[in-house]
């Protein structure tokens, strides 16, 4: 029986041998894949047990992880509650992470491979691993006017640095509690997520990034760039101004705002149309410019980019294919033009910034957990939308908006504003949007800003001035310390 | 005559099986004090209880010295390394229960692991008696059927209503008002003594082949009735109790102890194909049989529910990889069955690959040695014993690590010394003594020799 015996012995030793060699796949080839699928908690667990990074402004810390005595070690708290809820996101365990928290997760867990030396030096040191640090480029002051100004109505602002990029207020409203949904009690945060869910204003929603609606006559800023890049038009060229015209294969009549002409015998220049938001002579200009050259000068203001910032913006439209009388209502912002906050941000900051659009970002260093910078951002230029001469006389051209125009409550004492207003219908006789873009000055901008309030009420340019001028008023003010 | 004594003097190896064991015991001490040092935990928390359990091996040992001195040194020191890196697991585990329910504000619930070295206490009492009654394994021989008749009616003793309970969709279990017990565990020793004893006595007729297939001999058709009759109370187990783990078990266990007893690879065959029908069948018929099945092929679609076990234990194995978090750093209380089923994956995420690695070749290490003592008896009903005892542990392990790592379908036993639970580890405690006693005689010198030794001192 002794060869049995070994032979079963045998197929023993190799059975064992087996479980080692799945093992040694499970646990070694394998467990990368595993440890990054959707539903393992053990990877929010274990960061969890480990102090997560701060996000900074300014270096003072507007989300950290404190200590606990329970059993999740650490509790992310935000303490400036919703006021930067839109750009650090929330951190949840049981809803997963948004905004920064989410896009700089490897940073701010200590995950990140930049940090290698530094995890080694902890292990060797016997101590917790900790996390990094993001400082965000968010401008305090410009940020707590953005909400305060807002106060809770449905909308949303972005201000920029244009000769950056530079994201100085990224505001949502209404905002969310990031604290609620990072807290361990988890009766109350499935409560307030609950509440936040069936909301139908969509606490949740970025606006600023995420929401694209019709940007109305912010748009004829894109319009007028057009037309001064085309060569063919300058501020004082004269346009027909009527009180309503014709659009081409169609029974409807556009009209001004104003149910009259803008200007004398039904003719105004380009200057006066923008400031007057005269719609008549716009939709006229985008017909003689065309869909082409309007799209151009679109695109090279953003328009068709998905921009991360590093949380991803919804992409702006210029709609294509349109048949003259689209293209005439298109370059009034109206027909399937879309547009988000962060877009009309730049399109005022390539102005601003003689024609230069940067790329917007919000994180403006990456710190090691001892808060050694690892990284600085560097600007990057995105695209050169207008000449610096153009750039400069539609900025000028934004500044008679705000004198004697349709935007005067922006004005600043002793800066000379530029600016836009807009109202954007959706459909007949629901609410309009009311826009605003303004930078500040308007030549060399220190700021310029884009504010939306969703269903602003009324239908006319008076919404756009008399709604959401105040709260670029408000930001630009802000951030120019006036 | 003094250098005729020294040259016959036979070396028992008793002082490295105590050492040995002092190493396991002091390990285990260590695996326990690491636990609560990294979980905050009394650190004086281990010593009353190890102060038992090293009193406790103590005591085999002396036994083991004493009844059965020739046995192989290495068997019981590995079981018990094994034993005692359960029972820090169980602790660490009780721990994570007690802070869990220290969070949540409910009474914590009693710590399994002080029960668990009560059955450990018990275990090596029945351990020592096992010694003491049976002084020569040949005398277990005389007992086959009452083996086989009492195992049979153990593996089917939860069936019976009153008696038997269902824990967790599977009827294993009987109830003795105090604690419940799986007389399957000690059922599998019974007909491993069954198998051997009738085996050994039919083996020449169960050797002759009818005819060859490709060179392989298969047996005549009038002596396949035992196999049959083993494969329908395997069966009956699998469909009337629902426990795939011992059916599977019990059959593997039958065919190696008839391939070992006579020599024919036939009969493997046989009981192959009987097993892959039968497993095709239950496929076609249970429900609970599909799942595991798909379960197996692909749990990550059905994590939250059927697959929920299996994906929480290769996260767990993942989580540990190659070095293991260390003890109390992991997560194992997330996986359900940490302290039964799924032991291996709680000590794989703290003490990663490298430390299953160690357990499983201690567990390599209790197969060799019992092999080496099936090998060495001299009488035939004591290899075929020593090998079914040793097949049984060995292939436990295999079905259950196999299962809870997913090289297999999931079936549902404990893992040998490590699982917390009484019947399993008294049972295996059992095993081993009867293992040790094989053992014993095959190592021990023939009486001539030590009747010189007798003489010269």
């Amino acid at each position: 029986m002794t060869r049995q015996i070994n032979r079963v012995t045998l197929i023993l030793i190799l059975l064992m041998l087996a479980l080692i060699a799945n093992l040694s796949y499970i646990q070694f080839f394998n467990s990368a894949e595993l440890r990054h699928k959707p539903g393992n908690q053990r990877v929010l667990l274990a960061e969890y047990s480990k102090q997560r990074g701060p996000i900074l402004i300014s270096s003072n810390p507007i989300a950290q992880s404190k200590t606990t005595n329970d059993a999740l070690k650490y509790l992310r708290t935000y303490a400036s509650g919703s006021t930067y809820a839109a750009a650090t996101g929330f951190y949840s365990l049981v809803y997963g992470a948004t905004g920064i928290e989410q896009k700089e997760n490897d940073v701010l867990s200590g995950s990140d491979n930049r940090f290698f030396v530094d995890r080694l030096q902890q292990l060797f040191a016997n101590r917790q691993p900790q996390g990094g640090a993001v400082e965000l480029t968010i401008n305090p002051q410009a940020q707590k006017a953005a909400m305060a100004a807002l106060n809770g109505r449905t909308g949303a602002v972005v201000a920029i640095d244009p000769s950056t990029g530079a994201i100085l207020a990224l505001a949502s409203s209404p905002g969310f509690d990031p604290n609620r949904l990072a807290s361990h009690d988890t009766t109350d945060m499935q409560n307030y997520w609950k509440y936040l869910n069936e909301n139908p204003k969509q606490p949740l929603l970025n606006r600023p990034l995420a929401m694209t609606l019709p940007p109305g006559s912010t748009f004829k800023l894109v319009t007028a760039a057009a037309a001064l890049e085309s060569g063919n038009y300058r501020a004082d060229s004269t346009l027909p101004g009527p009180a309503t015209i014709g659009l081409p294969n169609s029974t409807h009549r556009l009209g001004n705002w104003t149910h009259n002409s803008c200007g004398y015998n039904s003719k105004t220049t380009l200057d006066n149309a923008l400031a007057i938001s005269c719609n008549t002579a716009f939709a006229w200009l985008g017909m003689k410019l065309g869909e082409d050259a309007i799209s151009e000068q679109a695109t090279k203001f953003g328009f068709g980019t998905s921009f991360s910032v590093p949380m991803n913006a919804a992409t702006s439209v210029f709609p294509t294919g349109m048949d003259k009388a689209q293209t005439a209502m298109s370059s009034i912002g109206q027909f399937d033009v879309q547009a988000t906050a962060l877009q009309m941000a730049l399109v005022g900051a390539g102005i601003g910034n003689d024609g230069v659009v940067m790329r917007p970002f919000l994180v403006s260093q990456v710190l090691g957990p001892n808060l050694k910078v690892l990284e600085n951002t560097t600007p990057q230029q995105f695209s050169r939308a207008m000449s610096a001469a153009n750039a400069r006389t539609l900025g000028q051209m934004m500044t008679h908006v705000v004198d004697r125009g349709t935007g005067s409550n922006a004005r600043i004492y002793g800066v000379a504003v530029g600016g836009k207003t807009g109202t954007a219908e959706t459909s007949p006789g629901a609410p309009a949007h009311a826009w605003f873009v303004g930078i500040a000055p308007a030549v060399k901008a220190r700021v310029a800003v884009a504010v939306v309030l969703q269903d602003g009420g009324g239908a006319t340019e008076i919404s756009g001035n008399g709604l959401a001028a105040p709260i670029a008023r408000a930001v630009m003010q802000a951030v120019l310390n006036k | 005559m003094t250098d005729l004594i020294r040259l016959r003097k036979i070396s028992t190896r008793r002082s490295a099986e105590g050492s040995a064991l002092a190493l396991a015991w002091l390990v285990g001490l260590f695996a326990w004090v690491l636990v609560d040092l990294s979980t905050g935990n009394d650190l004086r928390s281990g010593f009353i209880p190890l102060g038992c359990v090293g009193a406790l091996l103590l005591t085999a040992h002396i036994v083991v010295r004493w009844q059965a001195p020739f046995a192989d040194p290495v068997i019981l020191p590995s079981v018990a390394m094994l034993n005692l890196l359960g029972l820090a697991m169980i602790h660490r585990l009780d721990v994570s229960n007690q802070k869990l329910a220290d969070i949540r504000g409910v009474a914590a619930p009693t710590p399994d692991v002080y029960l668990q070295i009560t059955w450990l206490a018990v275990g090596l009492l029945l351990f020592c008696a096992v010694l003491f009654i049976i002084t020569d394994h040949r005398r277990l021989q005389r007992l086959t059927f009452t083996c086989g008749v009492t195992g049979i009616l153990m593996l089917f003793l939860p069936l019976i209503p009153g008696v038997g309970v269902e824990i967790n969709g599977a009827r294993l279990w009987i109830d003795l008002a105090v604690f419940t017990i799986q007389p399957g565990e000690i059922a599998k020793i019974l007909l491993t003594i069954f198998f051997a004893g009738f085996l050994v006595a039919r083996r020449h007729s169960l050797a002759l082949i009818n005819r060859k297939v490709m060179g392989i001999g298969f047996p005549r058709a009038k002596d396949v009735g035992p196999l049959i009759i083993v494969w329908a109370a395997a069966l009956l187990v699998l469909i009337l109790e629902r426990d795939l783990g011992t059916s599977l078990l019990i059959f593997g266990l039958f065919i190696v102890m008839l391939y070992v007893a006579t020599g024919r690879r036939g009969w493997v065959i046989l009981g192959g194909l009987l097993l892959t029908g039968s497993s095709f069948l239950a496929f076609k018929a249970f429900g609970h049989v599909r799942i595991r099945f798909s379960v197996w092929l692909d749990p990550f679609s059905q994590a939250t529910d059927n697959g929920y076990q299996i994906v929480q234990s290769l996260y767990g194995f993942a989580n540990g990889g190659v070095f293991g978090t260390g003890w109390g750093s992991g997560y194992p209380q997330l996986v359900p069955f940490a302290k039964t089923d799924f032991i291996t994956s709680a000590l794989g995420e703290e003490l990663g690959l490298t430390g299953l690695i160690a357990i499983i070749l201690l567990y390599v290490l209790v197969i060799e040695r019992g092999a080496r003592a099936a090998v060495a008896t001299r009488d035939q009903f004591g290899n075929l014993l020593a090998i079914g005892l040793t097949t049984a542990i060995g292939l436990q392990t295999f079905i259950v690590i196999g299962g809870v790592t997913r090289l297999i379908p999931l079936t549902g036993l404990t893992t040998p010394f490590l699982s917390y639970g009484g019947s399993s580890l008294v049972a295996n405690y059992i095993l081993v003594a009867l293992l040790l006693r094989v053992s014993n005689s095959a190592r021990k010198p023939e009486d001539s020799d030590l009747a010189v030794v007798g003489l010269s001192s």
